[in-house]
């Protein structure tokens, strides 16, 4: 090896050939592009998309502008309830993330590998967390509604469980990543699981934690729109009835309120982390 | 420019009261306060990092120990808290065997020594006071011992008097992420003496600092030390360090026991050779 590359450089490159701009694909990469194509034109078909006449294709713009039509000018007469449902909505937000970051921090310490007490519970509450995340919100409200009823306590709980599938996660992850050393120093004062904890662990991960509680406000905000439409409570529920009845012009002012509920949230919210970020410590 | 802030370096004056501190310990009790024997430690499957170490140091005795990089120091001082678990062997604290003590028993026993690390250590976001007064946590519990802010007064006033006694008491309300590397090292010292530690361990205090500040910092820990009276096993990265603050010196070879005499300027050139 050595020898070969100690000698003349301007020769060794006479003896290779230049490699070919594209390779020739093996059987295994033609099948597997031959299948992701047959499968792209299967699903075309499901979607009905090839089904459309030219006909359809031509009314679209019209029957959009004739929705538009029926949407304007938006409905002032539900804006009492409308108020109150917001309410609900915030109400159940806050409610939700507040006990599910509450809930997040010792799960979090438990699902951190360097921190958790042993192998079984780190996997066990990784698995919980993960479970409560893979599994979608609306599945989460629908079992809800029928363990506790219609109604915002069970978005409320939906929003929990999401948040804790959210917060779990990346409270583990910012436990894990505190710098050992300060935490190795704590063990050699002799102090306990506890003090290492709460003396070291958690002030060191604060700021990425009030980060993630502020965003998990604003993902329970954007997620508990669609929890009214199972009938778990919050501006979701607002929706539905218009839609069905076919009354756009409220359903437009529903829309719009919601558009202004998450700008309003979100602005809120980055402010907030900006403040907090900044002064805590 | 430091180089000659090095040769010129002299230690301070306040021997004569330590060696009489030291010396009256010594006669109250002539236990030693570290004896270990057989010490080996061996990481998942690689090569012996320590090997069959022995060596006893008695109350009082401030001992450097020297050695290249790799030998084996640091693990040596992490072995003797078993903040790493020695392979075999036997590690007396203090008139106790730590080898097989239970969670609790170790905890006390950790509590009675100080630990000095290379790096300060200290929770970067938290203020100095605070971090000071960690140390409690080796006599005491809970809600109480995490911040300054809830503390027992007379723990604020001890973690203030011993930020005094480092001279950092002005920037006790001080973020710790804003003080430069010999303060934060100071502050790391505080901390260990707020345990009121009957031993300190210290690896490499000064070795991430550059002379002059290391200078400084070294000279103030080892007087704080030696006034205590308190027992010392430190790694030094500065043989002058070692010669003239420490009453002995060991040094380790590839993990083996290689060198045990008294700090006397007559044995510099081996120590040179063992060292540089
Ligand atoms: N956690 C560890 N796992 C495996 N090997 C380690 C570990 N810590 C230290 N070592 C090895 O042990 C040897 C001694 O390291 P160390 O005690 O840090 O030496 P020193 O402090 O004298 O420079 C080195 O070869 C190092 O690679
Ligand atoms: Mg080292």
């Amino acid at each position: 090896m050595a020898d070969h590359r100690s000698t003349d450089p301007g020769q060794t490159v006479t003896n290779c050939s230049m490699p070919p701009r594209f390779r020739t694909p093996g059987w295994k990469l033609s099948l597997l592009v031959v299948t992701f194509i047959g499968l792209i034109c299967h699903a075309f078909i499901g979607t009905e998309l090839c089904s459309m006449t030219v006909k359809e294709i031509a009314e679209m713009p019209g029957n959009v502008l004739h929705l538009l039509q029926e949407m304007v000018p938006p409905s002032t007469r539900g804006l009492p309830k409308i108020y109150k449902a917001i309410l609900e909505t915030l109400q159940m937000c806050l409610v939700g993330t507040v006990f599910g970051v509450f809930v997040s921090v010792p799960l979090g310490l438990l699902a951190a590998k360097s921190l958790s007490p042993h192998k079984s519970i780190y996997i066990a509450s990784r698995g919980f967390v993960s479970f409560c995340r893979t599994v979608p919100d609306l599945v989460w409200a629908i079992f809800f509604v029928i363990i506790v009823g219609l109604g915002p306590l069970a978005g409320t709980l939906t929003l929990m469980v999401d948040t804790i599938g959210f917060a779990g996660r990346f409270f583990a992850e910012a436990f894990e990543e505190v710098d050992s050393g300060p935490q190795e120093a704590l063990s050699a004062i002799g102090s306990s699981n506890n003090g290492t904890f709460f003396s070291c662990v958690l002030p060191a991960a604060a700021p990425s934690c009030i980060n993630t509680t502020m965003f998990s406000i604003e993902r329970a905000v954007q997620s508990s729109v669609v929890l009214g439409l199972v009938g778990a409570g919050g501006i979701g529920m607002l929706l539905e009835e218009p839609m069905v009845w076919q009354n756009y012009r409220e359903a437009t002012t529903v829309v719009l309120t919601i558009f202004i509920m998450l700008v309003a949230v979100e602005q809120l919210n980055g402010y907030l982390r900006r403040q907090l970020i900044g002064k805590s410590g | 420019m430091f180089s000659d802030a090095v040769a010129t370096f002299q230690p301070p004056v306040c021997n004569e009261v330590s060696v009489r501190a030291r010396e009256n310990v010594r006669t109250a009790t002539s236990t030693a306060d570290i004896e270990i024997t057989g010490l080996s430690k061996t990481f998942d499957n690689s090569r012996r990092v320590l090997q069959d170490i022995h060596f006893s140091i008695p109350q009082g005795q401030a001992v450097a120990l020297i050695g290249h990089n790799g030998s084996g120091k640091s693990t040596l001082l992490r072995c003797c808290l078993r903040l790493i678990q020695p392979s075999s062997g036997s590690i007396v604290l203090l008139g106790k065997e730590i080898i097989g003590l239970g969670k609790a028993e170790l905890r006390d026993m950790r509590a009675q020594v100080g630990f000095v690390f290379q790096r300060h250590n200290l929770v970067q976001r938290l203020s100095v006071l605070t971090n000071v007064l960690h140390g409690v946590q080796a006599r005491k519990k809970g809600l109480r011992t995490w911040f300054q802010s809830m503390a027992m007064q007379e723990d604020r006033e001890e973690a203030m008097a011993k930020l005094q006694s480092v001279g950092l008491a002005h920037l006790a309300g001080q973020r710790v992420d804003q003080l430069s590397g010999g303060e934060s090292q100071r502050v790391a010292i505080a901390r260990a003496l707020m345990q009121r530690p009957k031993m300190v361990l210290a690896d490499e205090p000064v070795a991430s600092l550059d002379p002059r500040a290391g200078d400084e910092v070294m000279n103030l820990f080892l007087r704080r030390i030696k006034d205590e009276g308190l027992t010392l096993l430190f790694v030094s990265h500065n043989l002058d360090h070692a010669l003239s603050y420490a009453d002995r010196i060991i040094g380790l070879r590839d993990g083996k026991f290689e060198l045990d005499a008294p700090a006397k300027s007559e044995n510099i050139e081996s120590l040179r050779e063992l060292y540089g």
